[in-house]
């Protein structure tokens, strides 16, 4: 019973586990897992741990991290348990080359629109997903604006739309 | 670009789908229309629909005034906070924490600074806790009157809009004396506030309980809750079933009136959330008329905190006196050596808020949309080295598709409205 959830977890699941954490202050709990693990771990968590609300799907880019981390990608996945008021932190490691992860759309529909937003944004694709395409950005933009190696002034895209005078209007 | 300057003649297309050439359509370049045959009918609505709450697009498939299908476009007021955030201060961020939710700003300001204080570990003071919760329920209020006013508006009763917006202007009028802004506020720091209340705004905010719970509400209610038509418009609109709910998790009020338990402000105490007296109000349908008695009660509740908030508001200093991540008060700045010094160091490039490089932290408040949550990445600069905003607009946007399939056409507007989308935020 004293076991927390992200021990659970760490038991569970062996060497997919890279390793669980403590926020120093909040004392929030976050599992590093490796990224085949991601949706039997989402399973679990959600039919087994009680964590039965994704309230967060997001990544982070690690290219300028100070102290270099192992993959450049870390996909993140919140997950609430309303009974026992408890939340965990769920990071998937995922390298640049073959930036794919799992879809969580099979558990949550919610995870639809939240990955969408990853892919749009980071271009992290995900298996399996039933409609992944761009969802705030135009279809035909070509990169990926989350990403650290794409400059916060952008890259010309406002310069290619054609002006049309008062005249020709 | 010379080339469309030279050629009179625009071919119609462009014209029509109201796109540079070049960009595609992504939903009519993947669905193909119906055929005329068959009766159905492609309809497009929006993106500047007036009762769209911004712009919002949609595309709909008609049998005679029954959808059968429909597909969402969102992204036309992407701004791209996310990644102007990483390259700005902690503070620096709290004015655009206003233009995602412009709405109720001061909500996400004071979600954005709690969010900052867990990853940093600041304390704020007993008097900075109460004075966010009476604003923060002040915002909800007016959050929850705007939406209940333009849900009317867009199905047909104009009044109870009108009465809504005359109690919004007073709201507008008590933060005006808080900030000195009415609509983008940016009213907290990180660690405290902009600055403190002013001795009158106590009294001035319980009259205006008063008068909001004895005319506005005690009028709105009178007038739509046992309405006819009202009723026969929302009930049974835009259902969203208990499990459907937990399955799109949403959050909010549109998750309260499908019959879920769940309030940060109960589940996860922030501030001093714990020290009150309130409940949660809980539907049982999910339909559209039940997210309207969701939020009309919990302006009532919003009410009942703010009066316990004001009866024991303490006293003392609303900045936490910290000066490696606080900013100091003006006077010590411009009148000390080291408030200058502090100041510098909390505001100069390369230098800020002292956090753990690698730290990670999720922190949410309860909004008046829903769940607000921001994901914060430290690197230990004095940047955040990423800001994700949970939008709880974009989550409880997402099931759109799935709650108008099957309503009428009419019913389109009452399922948004019910939703209370604001643009800013769903598309950041």
């Amino acid at each position: 019973m004293s076991q927390t959830v992200a021990e659970r977890i760490a038991a569970e699941f062996g060497d997919m586990v890279y390793g669980t954490s403590r926020h120093e202050f909040t004392g929030q709990w976050r599992v590093d897992v490796k990224r085949d693990a991601v949706l039997p771990v989402l399973r679990f968590c959600h039919d087994t741990l009680g964590l039965h609300y994704l309230a967060d799907v997001t990544a982070v880019d690690n290219l300028q991290m100070p102290a270099p981390r192992e993959q450049r990608f870390e996909v993140i996945y919140v997950l609430e348990n309303f009974e026992a008021r408890d939340d965990l932190v769920l990071r998937a490691m995922v390298p640049e080359d073959d930036p794919v992860v799992e879809s969580a759309t099979a558990i949550w529909k919610a995870a639809n629109w939240l990955e969408r937003e990853v892919y749009d944004m980071f271009g992290i694709s995900f298996r399996n997903h039933p409609n992944l395409i761009r969802i705030l950005l135009p279809e035909n933009f070509d990169a990926h604006p989350l990403r650290k190696d794409f400059p916060t002034e952008g890259i010309g895209y406002r310069d290619r739309f054609p002006i049309i005078s008062r005249e020709d209007a | 670009m010379t080339d469309s300057r030279s050629s009179p003649v625009k071919t119609p297309e462009i014209m029509f789908q109201g796109r540079p050439p070049g960009m595609p359509d992504p939903i009519m370049s993947r669905i193909s229309p119906p055929d005329p045959d068959t009766g159905l009918v492609l309809l497009n609505f929006g993106p500047s629909h007036p009762s769209t709450h911004g712009t919002l697009r949609l595309v709909i498939e008609l049998q005679g005034e029954r959808i059968r299908k429909a597909w969402a476009e969102i992204g036309y007021l992407h701004t791209g906070f996310e990644k102007l955030g990483e390259s700005l201060k902690y503070d620096q961020f709290i004015p655009l924490s206003d233009r995602t939710q412009y709405l109720s700003s001061i909500s996400n300001n004071i979600g954005y600074a709690k969010a900052v204080e867990d990853l940093a570990g600041i304390e704020i003071t007993e008097r900075c806790s109460y004075a966010r919760v009476i604003l923060a329920e002040m915002s909800r209020i007016a959050d929850h009157l705007l939406c209940t006013g333009m849900q009317a508006v867009d199905i047909g009763a104009f009044t109870p809009f009108l009465w809504a917006f005359a109690r919004r202007e007073d709201l507008y009028d008590l933060w005006e004396t808080v900030c000195g802004a009415r609509l983008t506020t940016s009213i907290t720091r990180i660690g405290g506030m902009m600055r403190d209340l002013p001795d009158e705004f106590p009294q001035n905010v319980l009259a205006f309980c008063d008068k909001l719970e004895r005319e506005t509400m005690k009028d709105i209610d009178e007038l739509l809750t046992r309405n006819r038509i009202w009723m026969d418009r929302t009930q049974g609109v835009g259902v969203l079933t208990k499990e459907d709910a937990l399955d799109w998790c949403v959050s909010g009020p549109v998750l309260r009136a499908s019959g879920v338990d769940r309030d940060a402000r109960k589940d996860k105490p922030y501030f001093v959330y714990d020290r009150f007296d309130f409940d949660v109000p809980i539907g049982e349908h999910g339909d559209v008329y039940d997210r309207y008695l969701v939020r009309l009660e919990e302006v009532r509740q919003s009410v009942r905190i703010i009066r316990q908030a004001i009866r024991d508001l303490p006293g003392g200093p609303i900045d936490a006196y910290d000066n490696k991540s606080v900013l100091p008060p003006k006077e010590e700045v411009f009148n000390t050596i080291e408030g200058m010094i502090h100041h510098f160091e909390l505001t100069m490039p390369g230098y800020g808020i002292r956090t753990t490089p690698g730290a990670e932290v999720y922190s949410c408040t309860e909004s008046p949309v829903g769940e607000l949550g921001f994901y914060l990445a430290a690197d230990g600069s004095g940047n955040p080295y990423r800001v994700r905003v949970r939008p709880p607009c974009f989550v409880n946007y997402a099931p759109i598709e799935h709650l108008i399939e099957g309503a009428m056409i009419s019913d389109v507007v009452a399922i948004i409205g019910s939703l209370n989308v604001i643009v800013g935020e769903l598309d950041r």
